[in-house]
């Protein structure tokens, strides 16, 4: 309690005007900053995956797989922050036993389960199952053993059952999209629904956290094909890179037009929250959103892009400029999520002040747990490929 | 109601045999009732008569001795405002309670056009948010009309405090869940008055039942021209306010 308050003291000169004193503290830290910005990577990586197999875009082959395990390694991580961010995460069972079913946070559990059972889960074993099956007679090590129960001790190798997982792996895909759009667009309505908070109350959020969530899974899994493939001395295979940078390129148009509508929207009706968010996005949020999210995060990577397509540039060049680009994108939506999550945090509900939120390094919500939650996907990752290998087995193992 | 009470009576069966023990505090639920109570004879209110509060802050001091309260100044049941409306347009708004930052000297120059004091608590909405959206059920609305918090099952997910438009909760830094006004509920079923309106020297707070006739709240109710804060959000305050300013939100 001690602490608390010295931390209080330092806290309350930041403020500026009136705030209500229970807001002093910031109820949702850091780390919830980082749960809506996993879950979209895992919707957006897990879209990019479908529109091979639903919508038949052959140039993207070459990252189906890849994004798929993608998709797994952040859903695995992505509730690690929810749970540590709890003040009894030892409970937090209860929220699968006793929903209470007005809530939206409560769905959280059956959405979740949802998906990583039903769709993510299934999709890749149908995936895999046929390779697991070879994988697990070339191998003698304990891997065997490993592959064998990964494949459910399955052992059909025949074409009519390559034939039944195609058929299987498509029809979860057209289930698995409603599903991504699920799982992202009811992290937004988490936000979206709460009325008390004019920054947040708004029916576009669900399909703005939809779009950022797909500009950012196209963006990660470009940039996770680009260093795989060089680390592996492999070539990049230009046209699916183009295509996943044309793809890039829509939905940061789209996203970019939702979110210009929702400001103008805002600034239009100009109600009586429209002062104080002024001044937030003036005072709080203006490196933030003015220039990592917009400008950095939409702008400079659009430009980039219409450069490319404009110029015609040779194919080294068109790489350079690309990882620029989604690494630019990656930034700006991680902004994104700081701007809705910390940044409607950051305004008194008595539309009177402003708070300042300043992240400590250590602690269960600082700084290097943040960047600990941020590093693990790419850990469970490296794992799940080593396992799953998402390209041909290079020569001499299996096959 | 129904699910909770069999999920209860199952959970303890099963913790009696000595199966799921770790399991059981779940199932307890805070009920601070004593015998004899029935709460669906009662539905509970409070009046607030801007012009009668003197801001002495004494209501503050006694809730927080009352319901052991963090003494800091971030954890607040209930608090007071005062404002100051200047020629120019201007709204100066500071916290006056003792142990507030906010200068305790009285205002008055020729750019001051009014000023008065608004005590803030939990308006105890009839249609209240923070229940809404509480993922397990950890608080929620008693039959009295009351918004109580079950600390023995709050999550700490902090949803119900960003869901509260008059800021009137916080997460208790002694246990880690979601804290707010009960209006004294341990008091008040036992015929008491919440601590805040006993100690108030003005009687700027009526406590009392919504639908008696004959309350000290109903004659305030008659008396009044009432107003809620925020009504815009639908959250159907059952803390009414008589003079209240259109600059108070």
């Amino acid at each position: 309690v001690h602490t608390a308050a010295h931390a209080m003291l330092f806290l309350l000169p930041q403020t500026t005007g009136y705030i209500f004193p229970n807001e002093a503290e910031m109820p949702w830290s850091l780390l919830i900053v980082v749960y809506p910005y996993l879950t979209g990577l895992v919707a957006g990586a897990f879209i990019l995956a479908s529109l091979v197999k639903v919508f038949n875009v052959k140039e993207l082959q070459p990252v189906y797989r890849l994004s798929l395990l993608t998709a797994l390694a952040f859903l695995l991580i992505a509730p690690l922050p929810l749970l540590l961010h709890l003040g009894h995460p030892e409970r937090s069972y209860e929220i699968f036993l006793t929903p209470n079913l007005t809530s939206a946070m409560a769905m959280f559990g059956f959405v979740y389960a949802w998906y990583l059972m039903v769709v993510l889960l299934l999709e890749i074993w149908f995936t895999y199952r046929r390779e697991l099956i070879v994988w697990s007679q070339g191998e003698r090590t304990v891997m065997k053993v490993v592959y064998r129960v990964l494949s459910l001790f399955s052992v059909d190798t025949s074409e009519e059952s390559a034939a039944f997982d195609k058929k299987a792996i498509k029809v979860i895909t057209i289930v698995g999209i409603p599903s991504a759009f699920l799982l992202h667009g009811y992290v937004g309505f988490i936000f979206g629904s709460v009325k008390a908070n004019p920054w947040w109350s708004s029916v576009l959020m669900p399909i703005v956290f939809l779009f950022s969530a797909i500009v950012s899974g196209i963006a990660l899994v470009t940039f996770l094909y680009m260093v795989l493939t060089t680390l592996r001395r492999e070539r990049i295979n230009m046209a699916c890179l183009d295509k996943m940078a044309s793809f890039l390129f829509y939905s940061v148009i789209v996203d970019f037009s939702l979110e210009f509508l929702d400001f103008i929207h805002r600034l239009y009706e100009s109600e009586e929250s429209i002062k104080i968010l002024s001044e937030l996005v003036m005072n709080r949020l203006f490196i933030s959103l003015g220039v990592i999210q917009v400008l950095l995060g939409m702008f400079v990577p659009l430009g980039i892009m219409v450069l490319i397509r404009v110029l015609r540039l040779d194919e080294e060049l068109r790489k350079l400029l690309y990882f620029v680009a989604v690494i630019l994108i990656q930034l700006g939506i991680f902004a994104t999520r700081w701007n809705v999550v910390i940044g409607g945090q950051m305004f008194s509900k008595s539309f009177r002040g402003l708070m300042e939120y300043k992240a400590e390094i250590g602690g269960m919500d600082g700084f290097l747990m943040t960047l600990v939650l941020l590093v693990l996907p790419f850990i469970v990752l490296t794992v799940l490929i080593k396992v799953l290998p998402p390209w041909d087995r290079p020569e001499g193992v299996a096959r | 109601m129904e699910r909770r009470r069999f999920l209860k009576k199952s959970l303890t069966l099963l913790a009696e045999a000595g199966v799921l023990g770790g399991i059981a505090t779940a199932a307890k639920t805070a009920r601070a009732e004593p015998k004899g109570y029935d709460p669906s004879k009662h539905r509970y209110g409070m009046g607030i008569q801007i012009d009668k509060c003197i801001g002495c802050g004494k209501c503050v001091e006694a809730c927080k001795e009352e319901n052991n309260v963090p003494r800091d100044v971030a954890h607040f049941r209930t608090w007071v405002e005062r404002y100051v409306i200047e020629q120019d347009g201007g709204v100066v708004v500071e916290r006056v309670d003792p142990g507030s930052s906010g200068s305790h000297e009285p205002i008055s120059n020729e750019n001051t056009v009014r000023t008065f004091f608004v005590p803030k608590l939990c308006n105890q909405c009839d249609n209240p948010p923070c229940v809404q959206v509480c993922p397990v059920g950890a608080t929620f609305k008693t039959e009295d009309g009351v918004i109580l918090v079950d600390a023995d099952r709050c999550i700490g997910c902090r949803y119900c405090i960003q869901a509260c438009p008059y800021g009137a909760r916080y997460l208790n830094p002694l246990t880690d869940t979601a804290d707010k006004c009960t209006f004294c509920y341990h008091r008040i079923t036992k015929g008491l008055l919440p601590a805040c309106v006993e100690v108030c020297p003005t009687q700027a707070r009526i406590f009392g039942d919504i639908d008696s006739p004959a309350s000290p709240l109903a004659r305030f109710r008659r008396m009044n021209k009432l107003h809620v804060l925020k009504p815009s959000l639908n959250t159907e305050p059952k803390v009414q306010y008589s003079d209240l300013d259109g600059e108070v939100r």
